[in-house]
Order: structure tokens, then C-alpha cells, then sequence
């Protein structure tokens, strides 16, 4: 009971983070039906860049600890959003109604280009960043084990949480969120309707990179290691997380992100650690056996 | 073009603004540096460097918006200017030379491609003739037999060309198998219309089971061969039946995770693959039961033994060479044909149309079945081949890269072009390959040409995505 208690806890963590990363995959293949291969890429950079601010502005330490962070938050949201507009502007846009294969393979060279120049700007080691946020509470006490809920946990599930209710009320209840939903459905349309399409799309590759900051700089903080080469399968968890709940479906990726998480946590947990991909993978290939389109997404209309 | 935009004041202002998000891009990644130092790590500023690159990015900037108001002198004095200063001054960041000279290379090469296309383009309105990808079409398709007859033959020469040296020749092997995986890709995703982002499955699957039958069993290449390519088959076919159905992305992601699946079942199953160490001393293949070593084990004998010719380490390269050129062929030959029976028009027919295809009877997941295990069979045989060129294995060589490059030569080559993947293999891996000096900035590269020749060509180089069969030929005609 306990140590189920303890995977529960780590899952919703990994699984909060997964789903901030998917949001942004969702996001882009919604509006513009393409998987932008290079979201993972996107947030390795944002846990790079929350890496070297929080470097810079750690050392004030002490009681500033909160408010450090907050700025952290802040400046890798920006930058990385920068490199997510960048990134549309300089390999997607002159794409935009070429084959979609042409629009992944550009996505994939995109993703190789950002992550050879991480490695060749920051070098290849690992970076380790000593832990900022230390201690938690201890919810239960069986024998050696005891279920510790980390402070720095909280920290991910609420900011991830409040996040996600800010993202969902710009979504459904803006002017802008209105936009892109319409963008989603019908794009000529939308533009005929006196809609900036480039605008939108733009605007949702800058929400998608930003919320992937957000989770590259829990992951630096909760993990405390990065290097140039995490991105990769984060974004491919985070994307298996998007097919699980329904591609292009927001909500979707909130609960794939979740349960791709507790599937991972439990397994490592009760199984093999070594493993946890390849359950994760066929827990989507079973899923999809049997609910094509993912667990809330809408079945595609075929029309002749 | 014709304009004359003296308009300074206009292009400074847009190269600012670049300029200002290529420095914000630039800041945290190249302005700062985290070292790794005793009791942790530490930033180290690098200004210098980022105003370099600031100042390239925004006089490249500069350079791209006069060659598109159609100036060709001054930003090809200046991109050669940029190609020389990056080849001569000892820039303190070696990103950053390389940058200078591509970026400069870049300039050089749209100035003079706007100055060839405009006089191309001058001609082609006195004559009246179809644009130039037009024509290269038609010349194909013309001289299409010739011109494959040409280049196998070029490929059978290749050897005994003076220029080929070992190296060459080991690389062109490399090439070649990549031909044959994008050929096999190419059923998949090209005739078929099936996404798959884990092809490398397939053909980790043909090297393994060639490393593992031969250094278990003794069994040799030739042997192998044709159960490297059952195996990736039937695998080809179990992987296919529970997901056929899903459509388009759902089915990519699926194929990429077995494609990750099966990598991290050979670095954790280290009982029957060794895990992450590799199987090495792979034999090579023979020919006819000659093996190419110097001194062949007692009761057998060597191909230079046997000839009775001196010695020469090359030849069991060439022959390899050779080896991979026979099955590449015999690929090619068989996608040729296949491509004219039933199944595969069917393959075509549910690429463009699968509900129509239904309902004139086709069962698609036969026929999508099919396809899949015919592409993976020729991933196993490459695999083999891979296998036995190495003489050595790990998981490390079949990672999702390694399906994204294959992917790569299919979609550059134009989904469906025999000669466009060949094309495209040696581009992709025969380029970087030979520029193996500036080893870590070879992926950097890699990534650009691909999302450079995208954003250039959608179709892909030579883009021949269209059915092999019309019902009114005249239709051609009208449609273009």
C-alpha cells in the first residue's frame, strides 16, 4: 500500500511534466495537422536555458529562493518561446501546404540541427545542478519505507495544474483561443473571416515552446540532470502521450500525459526498470487496437 | 526584380530585427557557457562570440534582402568575402567558422543561381518551353533506361576507377546499402502510403540475425541471408496485423515505438545479444566457399590462393562492394517489377484512394500487409550486409536516427523514384561522409540539408509522385 502510494506520487509528477510537453504537440498538430518533431528539442533548450539562469541568479540564494525561480520561470518561458516562433518561421512556414511528409522531414532536421547545436554550444557532458528544493513531507511510515511527498513534487503538480486552467481558459474562453480553434477547423475559412492565420499558428508554436520551458525547467530542478540529448525521448513519450488521449485533442493530452506516467512509474516500480518504454509502447499499441483514434480523440470522418 | 529599392533604411530596419531575435536566440546558448568545475558548475561568458554571430546573422541578413530585391554583385563579392574571411581568420568559436563559410557559401550560390535562373528564364520565354523540372522530367523519362544502364554500369566500373581508393570503396558499400533500405522504405511510404518512423526495426533485426546465426552457429553469409530477410518479413508481418488499421500519424508513432522497442530489447536482453557491448567478429562473406583472408583455416582456401594472385587486402572489399551492388540491383529489378503486377497497383490504388479501393474488393489489409513485410524484408537483407560490412554490432547503430535518415532519402528522392532515392542516399550519406574532418559539425550539416532542401524542393529532387497508370492518358495533358 505504501510504496503504491509512493509510485502514485512519482507517476502524477512524470506524468504532470509529459503532459505539459504534449500540449504543445497537440496544439501545433491540431491547427496544422503536422507533428513538429522538434517540440522535444524545443524543451531540452528550455531546460538549458532554466539551467544557465538559474546558475546565474541561484547563487542570491537564501531567502530569495522563491522569487529566483519565479524569474527563472519567467526568462526560459520567453527565450524558449523565441526558439519555438523561430523554429515555425524558418522550417515550417515555407512548407505550410507542401506534402506533410515534407513538413516532418524538415521537423526532423530541425530537431537534429537544434540538437548538434546544443551539443557543439554547451558541450556534450552531463549537467548536474545540485538540488534547489530539498525535503518533503512524510505522509506514512511502514517498517524502512516511508512515502515521502517532495516539496519540489508539489511544486510540479501545482504549477503544472494552474498552468494547464490558465492555457484552458485562453483556449476556450479568448478571443485568441477562438481563433485558433477556428484555424483548427477550417483555415481558409478563418482567414476569410479576417483571421491572421500566420499570426495564430505563430502565436501557438510560442505557447507550445513556452509550456515546454515549464516542463524542462521542473525537469532540471526535479532531476537535476540534463544534457543535449534528453529532448529526444521526452518529446517521443510526450507525442505517444498526444496519440493515447486523442491527437489534437487538449484534454487528451493532459490524460495521456498522465497515464503515460503512471504506466511508466508502476512498471519501474513493480517490474523492470529497464522496460518502462516497452510498456509504455505497448500500452499505446493496445490502447489503439482498440480505440483508433486514442482514448478521447474524435474518429476521423472519411468523406468520398 | 525590375525594381530598383534604394530603400536602405527599409533593409536595415528588417536585418535589426533579426538580428535583435538571432541575438536573443543566441544569448543563453552560445553568449553563456556552463563548465563543469569542482563543487559544480559555473557560468563563463563568451560576449565575444555572440557579437560575431550577431554580426554575421545580420549582414546575412542584409545580403539575402538585396538578392531578393534582385541585386546579384554585391552579395556574391560579399558571401565570397565571408567564405574567405571564415577559411582564413581563426574566428574563437569553431561553430562559428563554419557558420561564416556555409552562411557565405549560401549567399555565393543564391546569387548565382538568381543570375543562371534569370538568364535560363529569358531563354525559356523566347522559346516558349516548359520550365527547367519540367524538362528534367520529360528527359527521364526519355532517357530513363540509358541513363539507369549508364549509372549500373558506372557502379560496376567504380572499383577499377583510378580515384576509388579503399576508403571510397567502403563508403560506396555504405551508400548502396542505404540505397537498398530506401528502397525498401519506398514500398512503405512510397507506393504504399504508409507512414513508418521505425524501419530501423527491420534492419536491426537482419543484422542480428545474421551476427547472431554466424557467431552461434557457424552458419555462413550466403546462408544467412535469405533468413536475415524471412525473419525481418515475418516480424514485418507481426508488427503489421494489430496495426494496419490505424491511419496515417497514429500508425507512425506506433511503427517508431517498435522501432525503440526493439533497440531496448537488444541492450537489455544481454543473454542472447550481449546487450550494449555488440557482437563483433562478424566472418565476411565468401565467394563461393573462398574467403578473402590472408591465411585461410586449415582445409579451405582463399580467394587469391586459388586464383593464384597475390595478396591484396582491397579485394575482400570490393568484393563487398560488389555484394551489395548485386542485391541493390536485385532490389531494384524486383520493385520494378512488382510494381506492375496486380499488387502493386494495388498498393498505388490504396495510396490514392482507399475507400474506393474497398469497394472494388481489395482487401487493404492484405494488401498494406504485403507491403509491409516486402519493405522489411529488404531492410533485413541490407541489415545483413551492414552487418558483415561492420564486422561488428551494437544497439548504438540502430537508433530512431537512423530511420529518420532513411526516411530522409526516401522523402528527398520523391516518394516513388527509383533513381531520386539513389540519388538521395548518396547525398545524404555519401556528402557527410566524406567531409568526416569536421566530424562534430557533420550532423549540424546533416540537419541542414534536410531542412534546406525541404523548404527548397517539397517534392523532393526528382518528384515522380504520381500514378503509373492513367485511365485517359490525354488527361496528362489538360491536368498540367
Amino acid at each position: 500500500m505504501e510504496y503504491f502510494l509512493q509510485q502514485l506520487i512519482n507517476g502524477v509528477t512524470l506524468g504532470a511534466i509529459y503532459g505539459l510537453i504534449a500540449i504543445g504537440y497537440t496544439m501545433v498538430y491540431g491547427i496544422i495537422g503536422m507533428i513538429n518533431f522538434a517540440h522535444g528539442e524545443i524543451f531540452m533548450i528550455g531546460a538549458f536555458i532554466s539551467l544557465i539562469s538559474f546558475l546565474i541568479l541561484g547563487p542570491s540564494g537564501g531567502a530569495m529562493v522563491p522569487i529566483a525561480l519565479l524569474v527563472v520561470l519567467l526568462i526560459a518561458m520567453s527565450l524558449t518561446a523565441v526558439y519555438g516562433w523561430a523554429l515555425e518561421r524558418i522550417a515550417y512556414r515555407p512548407l505550410r501546404g507542401s506534402p506533410r511528409l515534407a513538413a516532418l522531414i524538415s521537423a526532423i532536421g530541425m530537431s537534429i540541427i537544434l540538437q548538434n547545436y546544443v551539443q557543439l554550444s554547451q558541450g556534450a557532458r552531463v549537467k548536474t545542478l545540485q538540488p534547489v528544493i530539498e525535503g518533503g513531507f512524510q505522509l506514512m511510515k511502514a517498517g524502512n519505507f516511508t512515502v515521502v511527498l517532495s516539496y519540489m513534487q508539489i511544486i510540479i503538480v501545482v504549477v503544472t495544474v494552474s498552468l494547464m486552467a490558465v492555457f484552458w481558459t485562453v483556449i476556450t474562453k479568448t478571443a485568441l483561443g477562438r481563433a485558433q480553434r477556428a484555424c483548427e477547423q477550417d483555415r481558409t475559412m478563418a482567414a476569410l473571416l479576417g483571421i491572421d492565420v500566420d499570426r495564430t499558428i505563430s502565436i501557438t508554436f510560442i505557447l507550445g515552446a513556452a509550456l515546454a520551458a515549464v516542463a524542462g525547467m521542473m525537469v532540471t530542478l526535479y532531476y537535476g540532470v540534463i544534457d543535449f540529448y534528453v529532448g529526444f525521448l521526452a518529446g517521443i513519450k510526450a507525442f505517444t502521450a498526444d496519440v493515447l488521449g486523442g491527437i489534437g485533442s487538449i484534454p487528451g493530452a493532459m490524460l495521456g500525459g498522465l497515464l503515460i506516467g503512471l504506466i511508466e512509474a508502476f512498471w519501474s516500480g513493480y517490474f523492470s526498470i529497464e522496460y518502462k518504454d516497452v510498456a509504455a509502447f505497448s500500452i499505446l499499441v493496445l490502447v489503439l487496437v482498440f480505440r483508433p483514434s486514442g482514448l478521447l480523440g474524435r474518429p476521423e470522418v472519411e468523406k468520398v | 526584380m525590375a525594381s530598383q529599392p534604394q530603400d536602405w533604411s527599409a533593409t536595415l530596419k528588417e536585418s535589426a530585427i533579426t538580428a535583435a531575435i538571432a541575438a536573443a536566440l543566441m544569448f543563453p546558448m552560445i553568449g553563456l557557457y556552463t563548465s563543469t568545475r569542482a563543487g559544480g558548475l559555473a557560468i563563463e561568458t563568451r560576449w565575444i562570440e555572440l557579437a560575431i554571430g550577431v554580426l554575421l546573422i545580420f549582414l546575412g541578413r542584409i545580403a539575402l534582402i538585396r538578392l531578393r530585391d534582385g541585386e546579384r554583385l554585391v552579395p556574391f563579392v560579399g558571401g565570397v568575402f565571408a567564405v574567405g574571411l571564415g577559411l582564413q581568420l581563426p574566428l574563437p568559436n569553431g561553430l562559428l567558422t563554419v557558420c561564416c563559410i556555409a552562411g557565405g557559401a549560401v549567399v555565393v550560390l543564391r546569387s548565382v543561381v538568381l543570375w543562371v535562373g534569370g538568364k535560363l528564364k529569358a531563354t525559356n520565354d523566347a522559346r516558349n518551353s516548359p520550365p527547367l523540372a519540367a524538362r528534367a522530367q520529360l528527359f527521364l523519362k526519355q532517357y530513363g533506361p540509358w541513363l539507369g544502364a549508364a549509372v549500373i554500369a558506372f557502379a560496376i566500373a567504380f572499383p577499377w576507377l583510378p580515384f576509388a581508393d579503399r576508403r571510397l570503396i567502403d563508403l560506396a558499400t555504405l551508400v548502396l546499402i542505404y540505397v537498398m533500405l530506401g528502397w525498401g522504405l519506398n514500398i512503405v511510404v512510397g507506393l504504399a502510403g504508409l507512414l513508418d518512423l521505425g524501419y530501423v526495426a527491420f534492419y536491426a533485426i537482419g543484422a542480428y540475425s545474421f551476427a547472431l546465426l554466424s557467431s552461434n552457429y557457424d552458419m555462413s553469409f550466403w546462408a544467412c541471408l535469405p533468413v536475415a530477410a524471412m525473419l525481418a518479413a515475418f516480424l514485418g508481418i507481426l508488427l503489421g496485423f494489430p496495426v494496419l488499421r490505424l491511419r496515417g500519424d497514429y500508425l507512425a508513432i506506433v511503427t517508431l515505438g517498435f522501432g525503440e522497442m526493439i533497440r531496448i530489447i537488444l541492450i537489455n536482453w544481454v543473454d542472447f545479444t550481449k546487450g550494449p557491448d555488440g557482437i563483433s567478429g562478424i566472418p565476411k562473406p565468401t565467394l563461393f566457399g573462398l574467403s578473402f583472408s590472408r591465411r585461410p583455416p586449415e582445409g579451405t582456401e582463399s580467394f587469391h590462393q586459388f586464383f593464384d594472385i597475390p595478396y591484396a587486402s582491397v579485394d575482400r572489399i570490393i568484393f563487398l562492394f560488389y555484394v551489395a551492388l548485386g542485391l541493390a540491383l536485385l532490389t531494384n529489378a524486383f520493385i520494378l517489377r512488382i510494381r506492375k503486377l496486380p499488387i502493386g497497383r494495388a498498393w498505388e490504388a490504396l495510396r490514392e484512394d482507399e475507400i474506393a479501393c474497398r469497394s472494388l474488393g481489395l482487401n487493404p489489409t492484405n494488401i498494406k500487409l504485403s507491403a509491409f513485410a516486402l519493405g522489411a524484408m529488404f531492410g533485413g537483407l541490407a541489415g545483413a550486409v551492414f552487418a558483415a560490412r561492420q564486422s561488428f554490432i551494437s544497439p548504438e547503430s540502430f537508433t530512431f536516427i537512423e530511420s529518420a535518415i532513411i526516411l530522409a532519402v526516401v522523402v528527398l528522392g520523391g516518394m516513388g523514384s527509383q533513381i531520386g532515392v539513389a540519388i538521395a542516399a548518396i547525398l545524404l550519406i555519401g556528402l557527410p561522409e566524406w567531409f568526416r574532418e569536421l566530424q562534430d559539425y557533420r550532423m549540424l550539416a546533416f540537419g541542414a540539408l534536410m531542412v534546406a532542401i525541404m523548404v527548397w524542393r517539397p517534392k523532393g529532387i526528382l518528384s515522380f509522385r504520381e500514378p503509373t497508370l492513367r485511365l485517359h492518358e490525354e488527361d496528362r495533358g489538360a491536368k498540367q
